[in-house]
């Protein structure tokens, strides 16, 4: 699936909920089932400045794709990286750089996507997008 | 007049409103309060009849705005009790208050000298104390508190030493709402000939601030935490003290004459007031405690202290939540957090709720740290919350703590 593809399937799923406490369930449950980051990522060198919980965000460069794990002791800041690791981990940096982020909007977490915010998802975008643009200029020299 | 909390949210429209479909209920007056009708109509009162520079033009409108402004000056001064106008400098809040004063202190420090301030300062009460030991080769000393959030006033008296130049300190501290004895360590301290700074910004609008009672040498706080306007603020200086000080920042009212070689400077207050002064806050923040004046002092700490300890009965009720600081004396401050979850989701939750509390550190950073949390949940009591107030964010913290669990 493209990056695109999977986008709306969130959308999709996001749609079905009637009221925010449905959604913000969902990102719990989400945040609870992502998969534990590998300890030696835990570390002051992967931790995003700029969010109020502690997010742990590792980035690997394989084969033309990218491979993102996260971890944060906030849960519902964990179910939104989770989402964004869902629809950009193992994409291209290329794909991944060319992506916009409007489907957070769409399914309501805007709010989210405003600098100031405590759990910096805005931080979190832009750490991903410099990985992908470091691994990017890695893979032309 | 029986306070009447109904009539007094009546003054301030934007409580009511709803945020995400709910009911505000806005408990963040630690970070700001809302500002009463008679407030904003000050400021555009001064603005639509009034408004022109102070203190230099020969015309009625300038003689008018001067008038208001130092009549401003006078009643905060008898308001704070200070013994005379003069000693009230209008800055633009707390922190530039306390920068003042620091940066006015070099000549008062040497290099091995100390600046004593305690654990549970916020930054701006921290930072420009230890530029200040940066600047001047001193040392910055932190007094303990003990496990209940007070100050630890052996050690407070262990750290008074002929190497300390000045205490600063919280009034009331804004993490934990303990409520310092501040005249008792003034006390303390002068026995010693050190001057105190103390920083009011938590308590300007929750207490009685007599500065001649405490004996305190410096008292700051912001218009903005008190109902009045942002960007308007107080530094109390005793008149000895203001006189030793050398000016800030420089230029408009604050010179006495200048020439391209030498340039003297004026007399007090007007020495610290750089520039085209905020006029129209100085009113805003006149009419704020006159508001505060006409419901009465006594009447507004009954009536928080019982919202507190109600909001502290209702939360305790709820599993694993551990309220953070129980200081003997406490008022408007209830911060928690809960065993296994972090702040910020709390707070994300109740934002949808329509609770507007606060999360994190609460720009109070070491102290946070010290207690040994990455954030605490703070909710701040203001004279306008209600008991069902306090039902609704309690029952949203409960809502929150098990969607989390």
């Amino acid at each position: 699936m493209t990056i695109a593809e999977k986008q709306q399937e969130v959308i999709n799923e996001f749609s079905m909920f009637d009221d925010w406490m449905d959604k913000y369930a969902y990102l719990i449950e989400l945040g609870k089932d992502l998969p534990v980051i590998d300890d030696q990522y835990r570390t002051e060198q992967q931790l995003i400045s700029g969010c109020q919980s502690r997010v742990w965000l590792h980035a690997a460069y394989h084969d033309g794709s990218i491979k993102l794990t996260a971890d944060s002791d906030a849960v519902i800041t964990k179910g939104i990286v989770s989402l964004l690791i869902r629809v950009l981990s193992g994409h291209s940096p290329q794909e991944i750089l060319s992506a916009d982020f409007d489907f957070l909007e769409t399914i309501g977490l805007k709010d989210h996507l405003s600098p100031t915010r405590a759990n910096g998802l805005v931080s979190m975008v832009k750490q991903i997008q410099l990985y992908a643009r470091a691994f990017h200029l890695k893979s032309m020299q | 007049m029986a306070f009447d909390v109904e009539n007094i949210r009546r003054a301030f429209p934007i409580l009511n409103q709803e945020i995400n479909g709910k009911a505000l209920v806005y408990l963040d007056n630690g970070a700001t309060t809302q500002k009463p009708d008679v407030v904003v109509q000050s400021l555009v009162d001064y603005y639509h009849k009034t408004n022109s520079n102070v203190h230099r033009g020969a015309h009625r409108l300038s003689q008018l705005a001067t008038e208001q402004y130092e009549g401003a000056r006078s009643y905060i001064a008898s308001y704070i009790n200070a013994a005379q106008a003069r000693e009230v400098i209008f800055t633009r809040g707390t922190s530039e208050s306390v920068n003042l004063v620091a940066n006015s202190f070099d000549g008062f420090v040497d290099a091995g000298d100390q600046v004593l301030i305690t654990t549970l300062e916020h930054h701006s009460n921290i930072v420009p104390w230890q530029q200040l030991c940066e600047r001047t080769g001193a040392s910055l000393q932190v007094v303990a508190l003990d496990e209940n959030g007070d100050l630890d006033l052996q050690d407070l008296q262990a750290k008074l030493s002929e190497k300390t130049k000045l205490l600063a300190l919280a009034h009331i501290s804004n993490v934990l709402g303990s409520i310092n004895p501040i005249k008792q360590i003034v006390g303390m301290a002068h026995a010693r000939d050190i001057p105190v700074f103390v920083d009011g910004a938590q308590a300007i609008a929750h207490t009685h601030v007599d500065v001649q009672d405490m004996d305190c040498d410096f008292y700051a706080f912001s218009g903005h935490k008190t109902y009045g306007p942002m960007g308007i603020g107080v530094l109390y200086g005793k008149e000895d003290w203001l006189n030793k000080l050398p000016p800030y920042q420089f230029g408009g009212e604050m010179i006495a004459h200048v020439s391209f070689e030498k340039t003297s400077f004026t007399t007090l207050p007007y020495k610290f007031e750089a520039g085209t002064p905020n006029v129209s806050g100085a009113l805003g923040l006149e009419a704020a405690i006159r508001f505060i004046e006409e419901i009465g002092m006594e009447p507004i700490i009954a009536h928080e202290d019982n919202l507190l300890e109600y909001a502290t009965d209702q939360l305790e009720k709820i599993e694993g939540l551990q309220v953070v600081g129980k200081a003997a004396h406490k008022t408007a401050v209830l911060s928690f957090v809960v065993e296994g979850i972090h702040a910020s989701d709390i707070g994300t939750l109740l934002d949808q709720m329509g609770v507007a509390i606060r999360t994190g550190n609460h720009c109070a950073q070491p102290l946070i740290d010290k207690l040994g949390y990455h954030g605490v949940v703070r909710a701040t009591i203001g004279l306008y919350n209600t008991k069902s107030e306090m039902d609704v964010m309690a029952e949203a913290v409960n809502k929150a703590v098990n969607m989390l669990r």
